[in-house]
């Protein structure tokens, strides 16, 4: 039962965490420096394309390497419709920006399904191809477009924040309340029929198919979903700059993306924000600690912390450590309540991977000791 | 009128790939309520009936009915919407969801658990009935197969015997009315077996089901079934009562050699 609570509190416990981000921000970001807004937007933005490349990567299990490519027409659109009411009677103001979000969210979606309906009968490495020549199609196409209506290679000039009527605190609160509801999305997708009949295509496309699921719909419902919120990203970005630079969305960037995806945890919410956040704020650092002519190491560094993290994320100290200091252990503590033997089968048995030997043991000799002590009593009675 | 006894009827199914013949001529006629066996030695197309029936073949010869209405050519989830259900050789589950969940992806198409994304990414009421109702009904599903207990783990953490009665729970749960087992007595003990064997004659009993099964262990057969068709080599080699069958000298022929 107490298990089962904590699983609620743990659920709920990422949208306390983001209210009180907020909170903060709505309190504080008159005061905080500019720099730590600007990142800290960086971060949500990260944050918004990692969460959506999650959902295709991680829980319908497929490979898109064309996020970039979503989050371009994104700006592109939703920068051009802001610039358009901006000049308008509305003005640059909250209501422009979330116009602007709508449209480059549906535009990406429109572009998700247009795309996806063709790509998504292949598997794999096809898909991933198919999804990268996307990307740079995107790309080129705003490159070559005519100067009037996208900027061509000037780039299209966008209303940044700060300039008149958003402020930059007030931008990363809209951003991060984006964040939220792209995770409440997301969750309550995944913890519904839907989520279940995506992730059962993961699992087993065929058994999905002999179980009723229409594959193909759902295939390209995930897809869709997750280049919705890409194009909101790509929005938040135009108004992050005075212009967009499609050269900004290269396969590099989608690939920046996968790696936190893929960094996070594949099928991993929380895994997918915690290594969005921290992937950009290595980024940032990196690029102010590295200035002059050691910036050319800039990308060296960072391939090499990456790497670091690869190994040692599964380093066996380190994952003793995460059992020891997980949200439940913590919780069991906190309660000083001892486990109970049948808890630590029931432990082993819901390991998602198979106990090594070592593990086994430790199981088997806890197992062994509470025998022993339950015996004991017996021999002082007699 | 007389069709209408024949849950499903198969009229000289046939499908070759470029020169092979998998399956020729395949007349099966299955009435409401019975245990069909398929039975022939190894290749002789036995699961390649059963991808025709369940679409993930299209039968290149013949045509077949199934409850009155002529059903090939659709797509495989569509058949499986249209009330066929079924199992695979090799296990296949979905090995990263937990027991109930696998169940609850097979509730899923069923009309009384209706529930549009909308409805469930704003978390309306329906969608709150709608799980409930689901979770409800798939431990129901899983207490008749006695899995109830082990309804969080993993469904790839299930021992062999367990993932055979989960199969067989979530090809149950979209409401079929044919069920297609493929072995399902496969790399399972003679305890094990028997076991089998009264929860197959239960799921006839108490689900109404018709069911056609694939088996290799001809005591299964001759147990259960109340009507077997011999394959070989994609042809029919005898079809009709299991004891006659059995003791047809083409088929103990076919088994055994000369």
């Amino acid at each position: 039962m107490s298990l089962k609570k904590n699983a609620f509190v743990k659920y709920y416990l990422i949208y306390v965490i983001f209210a009180a981000i907020i909170v903060f921000f709505v309190a504080l970001g008159g005061v905080l420096p500019r720099s730590f807004l600007s990142n800290s937007l960086q971060m949500a933005i990260a944050i918004l394309l990692s969460l959506s490349l999650s959902f295709v990567v991680g829980f319908l299990g497929e490979l898109s390497l064309g996020h970039a490519g979503f989050m371009c027409a994104g700006a592109y659109l939703g920068g051009k419709v802001a610039s358009i009411l901006a000049a308008g009677a509305l003005g640059n103001g909250i209501l422009t920006f979330i116009i602007s979000v709508l449209v480059g969210g549906i535009v990406a979606a429109v572009l998700g399904v247009v795309v996806g309906l063709p790509a998504l009968r292949l598997k794999g490495d096809y898909l991933a191809i198919v999804t990268l020549a996307f990307c740079e199609i995107v790309r080129v196409l705003f490159l070559n477009s005519p100067k009037e209506a996208f900027g061509g290679a000037f780039g299209l000039e966008t209303p940044k924040y700060g300039s008149s009527g958003i402020s930059l605190q007030m931008m990363l609160i809209l951003a991060l309340l984006l964040v939220v509801s792209a995770i409440a999305v997301f969750r309550n997708i995944i913890r519904s029929k839907h989520g279940r009949a995506v992730t059962a295509i993961r699992d087993n496309e065929i058994a999905a198919r002999a179980t009723g699921v229409d594959v193909t719909k759902y295939k390209l419902f995930a897809f869709v979903v997750s280049s919705f919120f890409a194009g909101i990203a790509g929005v938040v970005y135009s108004y992050t700059q005075s212009r967009v630079q499609s050269s900004t969305f290269d396969y590099n960037y989608s690939i920046d993306i996968l790696v936190m995806v893929v960094l996070g945890g594949m099928g991993s919410m929380n895994g997918s924000i915690i290594s969005a956040a921290i992937i950009t704020f290595l980024n940032l650092k990196l690029s102010t600690v590295l200035t002059g002519n050691l910036a050319v190491a800039k990308d060296l560094v960072y391939a090499l912390i990456l790497i670091l993290i690869v190994i040692f994320s599964n380093a066996p100290s380190l994952r003793s450590f995460r059992e020891k200091y997980n949200f439940r252990a913590i919780i069991e503590r906190l309660r000083k309540k001892e486990m109970d033997p049948a808890d630590i089968k029931n432990d082993a048995g819901s390991w998602d991977r198979i106990p090594t030997k070592i593990e086994m043991n430790e199981v088997l000799s806890t197992d062994f000791k509470v025998q022993e002590s339950t015996m004991n009593p017996d021999k002082e009675a007699k | 009128m007389a069709e209408n006894n024949y849950l499903l009827e198969t009229k000289d199914l046939g499908i070759s790939f470029g020169g092979l013949k998998a399956v020729q001529d395949l007349n099966l006629r299955i009435k409401k309520n019975e245990i069909y066996g398929l039975i022939g030695p190894n290749g002789a197309g036995k699961t390649t009936a059963f991808n025709i029936l369940t679409g993930v073949y299209q039968p290149t010869t013949g045509s077949y009915i199934f409850d009155g209405e002529e059903i090939h050519g659709l797509k495989q989830d569509a058949i499986n919407k249209k009330g066929i259900g079924r199992t695979f050789q090799n296990i296949r589950l979905f090995n990263n969801m937990s027991v109930v969940r696998n169940v609850m992806v097979g509730l899923a198409n069923l009309p009384e658990y209706k529930c549009n994304v909308f409805e469930s990414i704003f978390r309306l009421p329906r969608h709150f009935k709608v799980e409930k109702a689901m979770r409800a009904r798939a431990k129901e599903l899983l207490d008749i197969f006695g899995l109830l207990e082990e309804r969080n783990n993993l469904a790839c953490n299930l021992p062999y015997g367990k993932q055979r009665k989960l199969e067989i729970a979530r090809a149950l749960a979209t409401g079929p009315k044919l069920l297609l087992l493929d072995e399902p007595a496969a790399g399972m003990n003679p305890q094990e077996t028997a076991e089998l064997v009264e929860t197959i004659r239960f799921v006839r009993d108490h689900f109404d089901m018709t069911i056609l099964l694939i088996e290799h262990d001809m005591s299964l057969v001759s147990g259960i079934c109340d009507e077997v068709t011999v394959l070989n080599f994609g042809q029919t080699l005898a079809q009709g009562n299991v004891a006659d069958v059995l003791h047809d000298p083409a088929v103990v022929k076919a088994y055994l050699g000369d």
